[in-house]
């Protein structure tokens, strides 16, 4: 019975979870229910993928509605990897966040930031799981929308501006999205991801048909911050509360990733659409664009969250530079990456929040001597960095790897030159917090402050050792994601 | 699971133990563990031992072959030493990343395949930028970032190579290349950046120096030496190398003649002794490659032997400089003696164990019919007897007397040198016994009294032209320029020279150029600094703005195609 329903499960779970936060009232009693929910979730996403690898792609209808009138939750390999990726990195942050939203929300509003939480997870849980196309609309606006909270919750005034931005961008990424799927719709008459596949592999090409992949386009370039749509992203992660930006900066945009995969590959795979255009080459431009502006942008920067933030607008130029690459190992780079990145920049915004729980938000200044004072901080920080320059041993690497083969590959030299140029990059900005971390005397913040509390370590390190574990033996990860990118590029013609 | 365990992992293992343990343990650790790693040395069989699923690839993570356990011996070895030397006074994070590099270096001695290769080469140049660090001055502090940037660059390199070379052959085997495309020659140039070959050797006399006492003693083995590896297991016989090689072997001569610092004239005989080994792979023959693998392990012995008496100096005096030391031998006698024997053994002095392998690549040359590459050679050796054999001896320990009454080694160092001043001559003593441990079969008697009286005249001749020259090489404290200069200062200071010599014409040149990259920078500054175009926050309307901009763009373009 459980084992039937667990794609519904996946969704409804956190669904639920969220409305007894509220009706409960107390913080820590929401932080258990928010706990428990986040790690049967995980659970559930683990038994899905385990079984998606053992038998294949997993339909599943609600109320007995055979799909493609019913809606429909359909999960193959792509997205039980999305599905494993959003509810493991969000079950680990649950049990480091407990002093750090005690830290930085105010007490009374405890109970709410856990609904949005949940919320936020239900939402990209649903995008990742769902096979229906309106149904994607509607669980990326519950995601949105609990995301607007999970950033005006931010200490920093600013936070509310960088909320409110995001919300406009967002409203109109999520509107040009829908105005996307209405477009499908009208051409196609149904609204299953599967099905309108199908029909507009059979249909002559019909403008709409460009106008809905545009709009499609922008709407979810938007949602993954794809350079030059990225200017709400850097504000909203740094002064966002440390737990949001941990959580947001691993999930949200991956979800946005998967996305654009979804209807690239999966649903415009094989139109003529596709074969008339060449969405890539735009991908690809910005990606490259992306990857070098954010990083010369962050090396000058002196909010350290700020620098992340704007690192991850460059990382995620090599996650759409991998997809925009088309090719097997392109595409599994691009995939694998998604995890990488998630994993290392995961890590490393809990240790942000970790020294923002000692000294308030992180700036470069106040980080000097930061090894003396919270050396196990400071080390997951460097493995952290290393991840992001793509060091082997790390994850970075086996993503640059993939990357720089796929451009080999296709000849193009100056792009596999200019992913390994871009890695120096990386190193300065990396190198600037090494330097300030372990070679400068503590500032006067640091003078007092110990090491965070272990409640707050051991997930961060859970991650930081993931970086590493899974740069050395990627069988699981780019495993995984080479049978995705498989599947990806067999549904395209 | 533990047929592929790469003996390597047992020092990494120990790297992190230093980092946890405290007192007596820690140094257990440090000693015990080297030991451990030569016994699982000497137990890996010849061939590949195991194949690991790594991304698509079958890597193979030990491969056993003589070569590749002669380089594994030497390296444990010095990490035993090395860590003999240092225990009782670096601290543990030194320690514990010259443990690692050491990993790295076991490591890439037994890599059956480029990706392993390649990951233990990052992490040697990882952990040997960390020991740079603890030099702890300022000034090791900036070679330590231009050390990793140049390593940096080299593994970017050394990787284009590796992908290229899997991707257009499919294969990632280690196995002998020739450089004749573009994939070959990348991987072939970063290797030889590792080697310090030119145009870049000047990392190695920049940064070693600025190191600690006890961490130049680590530095001083792994790298440019798992470089030679490299380059016998990938590209015997390529003979471009021949040529690096001389350049290297003259290169090190002549800017250890000039230097003044004591460590520095040491670094700079590095290059030069890796010159010559690079030279040997290059000539490729069974002997040469032979005398390549047993001039690296002779070398490693008597360099770190140099390099201990020069640190132990350092840390009693704090002096590096020649022209402030001097008269030492009074109260050091035991570092004296074992730094004249570690100088013998550089010079091939017969009965060390320089003099039984440098010969081997010698002999290579001349049974090739390389003359011109064998008198070179043999010159340079005199040049070696100048630079390291007498001068470095000479001016620490002798000359004048500088007044410094330094206590000798503490016991541990002494041991350490000892240990290394015994086998460097037991080496020379009975070279047959170490013969056996080449890749190749020996057929070559290193003590034929021809040979021995050449040698023998040679470095006669050399020290009476030292002590003839001696008012010349009286070392002033100067700094002598090199290939880093030219991206350390020129870059700054070549346009102000410029306008110097050429005038006030020049000067304008001189200055729009320099207003042009000037405004270069601004503009970068300016487009990504913390006020740039590009970083700060933008107004929700341009940002909307964007985002019509994308649409239309994506619109009309679709419709145009």
């Amino acid at each position: 019975m459980i084992e039937s329903n667990l794609p519904a499960l996946q969704v409804v779970l956190p669904l639920v979870a969220a409305p007894l936060c509220v009706l409960l009232r107390r913080g820590s009693l929401a932080w258990l229910v928010t706990w428990s929910a986040t790690w049967a979730t995980a659970a559930i996403s683990i038994a899905i993928l385990l079984r998606v690898l053992d038998a294949g792609t997993i339909s599943y209808t609600f109320g007995g509605w055979e799909p493609p009138w019913g809606i429909e939750y359909r999960v193959d390999i792509v997205n039980a990897f999305v599905l494993v990726l959003v509810s493991v990195i969000g079950a680990i942050i649950v049990p480091y966040a407990r002093r750090s939203v005690g830290a930085e929300i105010r007490s009374e509003q405890h109970y709410l930031f856990w609904a949005a939480y949940l919320l936020c997870l239900t939402g990209l849980l649903g995008v990742a799981i769902t096979g229906d196309a309106f149904n994607v609309f509607v669980f990326l606006e519950i995601s949105s929308l609990a995301t607007y909270i999970l950033i005006a919750c931010g200490q920093d005034r600013r936070a509310l501006v960088a909320s409110y931005q995001y919300l406009i961008m967002g409203t109109i990424g999520a509107t040009f999205i829908v105005i996307g799927i209405g477009l499908l719709y009208l051409m196609t008459g149904t609204l299953n991801l599967a099905d309108m596949a199908q029909r507009l592999s059979t249909m002559p090409l019909h403008r709409p048909q460009l106008a809905a992949l545009a709009f499609l386009t922008v709407g979810i370039s938007l949602k993954l911050a794809l350079f030059p749509l990225h200017l709400w992203l850097p504000n909203a992660y740094a002064y966002a509360p440390s737990v949001s930006t941990a959580f947001l900066s691993a999930t949200a945009t991956k979800v946005a990733v998967y996305l654009l995969l979804r209807f690239s590959y999966s649903v415009f795979g094989q139109s003529h659409v596709i074969e008339n255009i060449s969405v890539e080459a735009v991908i690809l431009a910005l990606s490259v664009a992306a990857i070098f502006t954010a990083s010369l942008v962050a090396i000058f920067q002196d909010d350290v969250k700020r620098m992340f933030a704007y690192s991850s607008v460059a990382q995620i130029g090599y996650i759409t530079l991998g997809i925009s690459l088309a090719n097997q190992n392109g595409l599994t780079g691009g995939i694998v990456h998604m995890f990488n990145h998630a994993v290392a920049k995961g890590a490393i915004f809990m240790l942000l929040g970790c020294v923002a729980l000692q000294i308030g938000q992180p700036l470069m200044a106040q980080m000097a001597g930061l090894a003396k004072r919270m050396p196990m901080t400071a080390a997951g920080l460097v493995v952290g960095g290393l991840s992001l320059i793509g060091v082997p041993g790390t994850v970075g690497f086996i993503s640059k790897w993939y990357l720089v083969v796929a451009a080999i590959e296709k000849g193009w030299w100056w792009l596999a030159a200019l992913v390994l140029i871009s890695s120096m990059l990386a190193a300065i900005y990396v190198w600037r917090l090494i330097e300030v971390c372990y070679f400068r005397e503590p500032s006067p913040e640091l003078e007092a402050a110990g090491e965070a509390p272990l409640s707050m370590l051991i997930p961060a390190w859970v991650l930081v050792i993931g970086c590493i574990y899974f740069g050395l033996d990627a069988t699981m990860t780019a495993g995984t994601a080479a049978s995705a990118a498989q599947s990806l590029l067999e549904a395209t013609r | 699971m533990t047929e592929w365990t790469s003996p390597a992992l047992i020092l990494l293992a120990a790297a992190i133990l230093i980092g946890l343990t405290r007192g007596h343990l820690r140094s257990a650790v440090i000693l015990v563990a080297p030991l451990l790693t030569l016994w699982a040395i000497w137990q890996v069989p010849d061939g590949v031992v195991g194949t690991v699923r790594f991304l698509d690839y079958a890597i193979e993570p030990v491969e056993g072959s003589p070569l590749r356990r002669l380089f594994a011996t030497i390296f444990s070895i010095m990490a035993f030493t090395g860590g003999l030397f240092a225990f009782r006074h670096a601290r543990w994070y030194e320690l514990s990343a010259a443990f690692a590099y050491a990993s790295g270096a076991v490591g890439v001695c037994f890599a059956g395949d480029l990706i392993t290769l390649f990951l233990f080469w990052e992490l040697m140049a990882l952990f040997s930028t960390v020991i740079v660090w603890c030099g702890g001055t300022p000034a090791a502090r900036k070679a330590g970032i231009r050390y990793a940037m140049m390593h940096l660059l080299g593994g970017v390199i050394l990787k284009v190579g590796i992908e290229g070379v899997v991707v257009h052959t499919g294969s990632i085997d280690i196995q002998p290349l020739l450089a004749t495309n573009f994939d070959t020659w990348m991987i072939l140039v970063g290797i030889l950046i590792n080697a310090a070959a030119p145009p870049v050797s000047a990392w190695l006399a920049d940064a070693y120096p600025e190191s600690s006492p006890t961490g130049s003693v680590f530095l001083s083995a792994f790298t440019t030496k798992t470089a030679v590896l490299a380059l016998i297991l990938l590209f015997p016989g390529e003979p471009v190398l021949i040529g690096v090689g001389l350049y290297m072997v003259m290169y090190g001569i002549i800017y250890a003649l000039l230097e003044n610092d004591a460590r520095r004239i040491l670094a700079y005989s590095i290059v030069n002794q890796v010159g010559f080994m690079v030279c040997a792979v290059g000539i490729g023959t069974q002997m040469a490659l032979n005398g390549a693998a047993a001039h690296a392990f002779a070398h490693i012995i008597y360099k770190a032997l140099l390099f201990m008496s020069a640190g132990v100096v350092v840390y009693r005096t704090g002096k590096n400089k020649c022209s402030d030391l001097g008269g030492l031998f009074r109260t050091m006698p035991l570092t004296t003696i074992c730094g004249i024997v570690g100088a013998l053994s550089i010079s091939s002095f017969p009965l060390t164990s320089g003099f039984v392998t440098k010969t081997l690549i010698s002999q290579a040359a001349i049974d090739q019919g390389l003359v011109v590459v064998y008198f070179l050679l043999a010159a340079a050796s005199a040049g070696v007897f100048l630079h390291a054999g007498i001068k470095f001896p000479w001016f620490v320990f002798f000359q004048k007397d500088s007044g410094l009454r330094p206590k000798d080694a503490p016991w541990n160092m002494a041991a350490a040198m000892v240990l290394f001043s015994a086998l460097c001559i037991l080496m020379g003593a009975f070279p047959e016994a170490f013969y056996r441990l080449l890749p190749y079969p020996v057929d070559y008697h290193a003590y034929s009294p021809g040979k021995v009286l050449f040698y023998l005249q040679l470095l006669l001749f050399s020290g009476l032209a030292f002590f003839v020259m001696l008012p010349w090489l009286k070392r002033t404290p100067t700094i002598s320029l090199d290939t880093d200069w030219l991206y350390r200062v020129a870059l700054k200071k070549a346009f102000s020279v410029l306008a110097d010599l050429l005038g006030s014409a020049q000067e304008r040149a001189q200055r729009s150029v320099q207003k042009l990259l000037q405004t270069a920078l601004a503009r970068i500054q300016r487009h990504h600094g913390p006020e740039g175009v590009l970083a700060r926050t933008w107004p929700t309307g341009s940002m909307v703005l964007w985002v019509a901009i994308m649409l239309a763009s994506y619109l009309i373009l679709y419709y145009l195609l």
